[in-house]
């Protein structure tokens, strides 16, 4: 009774195509957009914003750059660490030589060179995939570790390759309080997973999905796969390059070229591969899990312990967190291999036929 | 079956939320110190006993005299693995504490990404002995404390070592440096100090980076084999020192033409090379030892009593007996800002870096504390936020540590000018401009 839909008739194509065909799924959403925009920027704290909520939608939104490219056509990378570092220096470079160039302009640049990287890096998928693919993009990853520590040019002549850039502003407002800057990365966001929604609904979303499950059936039935599998790695990319740059200009302010390592790309892809391969809401699951849940062990577990009248020392809990979250990688893979996404559906669909399963 | 698990998950997950929600503490008359620290990751080896000196350090101040002036110190640590995103949450988390102290983030990238933030909540940064080189210059970082030397000093230091032994330092003519270093901010700050130097005497620098955490060299230590430098200057950190003089054993390069910087002179870098790193010389920017009377009562009142942070052997070893002079510095800077602002109450960050800002440890405050062995006076000001460079040089017998008796110090004309150069850039990039003398008052 939770969860009713009989009585909501869908008698036009426009309502049968919507993204949320169900009221309730609109009302949630729309709720819980009320709640990300206004409820909790009359609670939350500036640790809360600066630790939790910006690192989690700006990685949201480069999960959700990967699960396109990786869950959406089937395209394995771990090149996302890369794709988001040449966001970040692109944007960097062009907001410091352009004199008085408006922030959103410079993202955009920055993901446009992410793009063409993205682009160029993805040609390899014409010709392998799989396992082969990704160690094909890994080679982005080390060229750009390579290029940002090397080509000083690109950081603006720094001697020890630390950029940095304050002072920002959108459309004439300065983003210097906690709460601007999360309104800001979350409207990017909303306004990216949108089209990135509708994306996925269209028809190069379905062609994506084809290459993805068979590509040799999809070229058949008329898909270009390079089209195809170029145009994955430039939206793709260009997320990523846009949620690098944020994560470089709003988060940390000030960065080397080791905050984009080949760690971040093993993480964007647990991401995924944790919240649901093919899944828009996925890539929020999974950007929570890894980017919240360490946070909340490491405080959960000595006040855990302070329960019990344990006082843990700084290396215990590290280490107990770091096995914590391993395990729960590995039971959440084992309960669900298709994520957290899937779980949730899960959870929806028995809700619907609450109180008679069958 | 489904639905219970998802229940239980949901209860995990919405307990958790309630933890971060709820971060209040008892507030009292506590000055508090955020203990930034790391234990895992490759550099945990050095990390620890620093991080335990750090604490030990305090734990004996508030044993011993109950405080500063009757304010307890209390004290938190978080962990950062080394990782600047850590460290900039670790930041965030304790920093809205109540009687928050300083902030000493033992990272040089983590430094980095604070200086821009520290302004904004009136928090300073005490790096003694690394972060940005730059801010040395108080006038244009007003809450960067890099005190008792930079990278740069350190450079220096080495460079007129080398030129100490050759007879003079228009001897380095026609040599060959060779910079091993980390490939991170830190492993490449000294560069700009080395060429300049380099210009100046004519010896030619060759830069050798290492990808982090350094345990990989061999394509280094093969362009050392090939262009057979004179001097090896190796910046490194954790597991790149003792793989460094691994390879120079293997390679052959002579261990006593090698000079590390005082973040590569600690036992854990040497130990395991035991006899190979015999003759390899490192700065030494604090003695160390047993015989330290401050050390002596960290034995006496924290470690007898069965309270120490980590193993009692390691009291008094190089970087534990760093972490102690750290700790006391960031101590006295309470101690001087309690003599203007109150005696016995608790000092806002502000008023703590005022006391940094006008800290005077002359050697009989030195002496009575305990540090005589173990540091040169530090004197600060409003303009010079380093209050020292002194540094002695020490060289590893295949057991222990000897401390050469010549102490050092930075050239300040080669210094100043590029300080302040470096600074102005800075400052330029972002739009800021330098303090007014007028400031320094406040």
């Amino acid at each position: 009774m939770l969860y009713r839909e009989n009585g909501q008739f869908k008698t036009t194509y426009r309502s049968d195509q919507q993204i949320f065909p169900i009221a309730q799924d609109r009302i949630a959403i729309g709720l819980l957009l009320a709640v990300a925009f206004v409820a909790i920027p009359l609670f939350a704290s500036e640790y809360f914003y600066t630790s939790i909520l910006i690192p989690f939608v700006i990685m949201s939104l480069a999960a959700l750059g990967v699960n396109l490219l990786v869950g959406y056509c089937g395209q394995i990378s771990l090149g996302s660490g890369a794709f988001m570092a040449v966001g970040a220096y692109g944007a960097y470079n062009f907001f410091v030589r352009i004199p008085g160039l408006p922030l959103i302009p410079a993202l955009i640049l920055g993901g446009l060179c992410a793009m063409f990287f993205g682009i160029l890096f993805g040609l390899p998928s014409l010709r392998v995939k799989g396992l082969y693919l990704a160690v094909a993009t890994l080679a982005a990853q080390f060229f750009s570790d390579w290029m940002f520590l090397r080509i000083t040019w690109l950081t603006n002549e720094s001697p020890s390759g630390q950029v940095s850039v304050n002072k920002l502003k959108v459309l004439g407002m300065a983003l210097d309080t906690p709460v601007a800057r999360y309104l800001f990365c979350l409207s990017l966001l909303t306004l990216i997973a949108l089209l990135a929604k509708n994306l996925v609904r269209g028809a190069i979303g379905r062609e994506w999905m084809a290459i993805r499950d068979m590509d040799v059936a999809a070229a058949v039935i008329g898909i270009r796969p390079m089209y195809a599998k170029l145009s994955a790695f430039a939206v793709s990319s260009f997320i990523i390059g846009v949620a690098g740059a944020l994560w470089a200009f709003v988060h940390l302010g000030s960065w080397e070229p080791a905050a984009f390592s080949v760690e971040v790309s093993f993480r964007l892809l647990f991401m995924v591969i944790i919240g649901g391969l093919g899944s828009i809401m996925g890539s929020f699951f999974g950007a929570a899990f890894i980017v919240i849940l360490p946070i909340v062990l490491s405080r959960l577990l000595p006040a855990m312990g302070d329960l019990v009248g344990v006082e843990l020392s700084t290396a215990t809990v590290s280490h107990v967190e770091l096995m914590t979250f391993g395990g729960l990688i590995v039971w959440f893979l084992i309960v669900e291999p298709h994520g957290l996404a899937k779980l949730w559906s899960m959870g929806k669909q028995k809700l619907r036929l609450w109180p008679f399963p069958h | 079956m489904k639905l219970s698990k998802l229940l239980i998950t949901a209860t995990v997950v919405a307990a958790g939320a309630a933890t971060l929600a709820t971060s209040a503490l008892a507030q009292g008359k506590e000055q508090f110190f955020p203990l930034l620290s790391y234990r895992t990751g490759p550099y945990a080896p050095n990390g620890t006993p620093w991080a335990n000196g750090k604490q030990d350090y305090l734990k004996m101040i508030n044993a011993r005299d109950g405080g500063i002036n009757g304010v307890k110190l209390t004290f938190e640590e978080c962990e950062t693995g080394y990782a600047t995103d850590r460290g900039v949450e670790c930041y965030e988390r304790l920093k809205v504490r109540p009687g928050v102290t300083l902030i000493d983030p033992q990272s040089t990238g983590i430094t980095f990404a604070l200086t821009e933030k520290a302004p904004v909540d009136k928090i300073p940064l005490l790096t003694v002995g690394y972060g940005l080189s730059m801010s040395a210059d108080g006038m244009a970082f007003k809450w960067n404390f890099e005190m008792m030397g930079s990278y740069w000093t350190g450079a220096d230091i080495i460079l007129q070592a080398i030129g100490k032994s050759l007879g003079g330092m228009d001897k380095l003519k026609g040599k060959k440096v060779a910079l091993v270093y980390h490939d991170s901010p830190f492993g490449k700050e000294p560069i700009p100090l080395l060429e300049e130097r380099s210009k100046m005497h004519g010896f030619e620098l060759q830069l050798l980076p290492v990808t982090a955490p350094g345990v990989e060299q061999k394509a280094t230590w093969l362009q050392v084999r090939q262009s057979r430098p004179d001097y090896v200057l190796l910046w490194g950190w954790g597991v790149m020192n003792s793989t460094a003089l691994k390879e120079a054993q293997a390679t052959g390069y002579p261990r006593d033409k090698m000079y590390g910087v005082w973040w590569a002179g600690a036992e854990p870098d040497v130990r395991d090379v035991g006899m190979g790193a015999k003759g390899y010389h490192a700065l030494a920017l604090n003695g160390s030892g047993k015989d330290q009377k401050v050390i002596q009562d960290i034995v006496k009142y924290v470690h007898d009593k069965g309270q120490g942070t980590g193993p009692k052997d390691e009291v008094g070893s190089v970087l534990y007996t760093r972490g102690v002079m750290i700790q006391m510095l960031g101590v006295e800077a309470v101690r001087r800002a309690q003599e203007r602002f109150g005696k016995g109450t608790v000092m806002t960050s502000e008023q703590v870096r005022w006391g940094l800002e006008n800290l005077n440890l002359d050697q009989k405050k030195l002496d009575s504390m305990g540090f005589g062995g173990i540091m040169r006076p530090v004197s600060t000001s409003c303009a010079d936020h380093m209050g020292s460079s002194w540094a002695r040089i020490q060289t590893w017998d295949g057991a222990k540590w000897n401390i050469g008796a010549d102490w050092y110090q930075a050239d300040e004309q080669i210094l100043k000018p590029m300080v302040k150069a470096a600074g102005d850039k800075y400052l330029a990039d972002k739009k800021m401009k330098r303090r007014d003398p007028a400031d320094c008052s406040s």
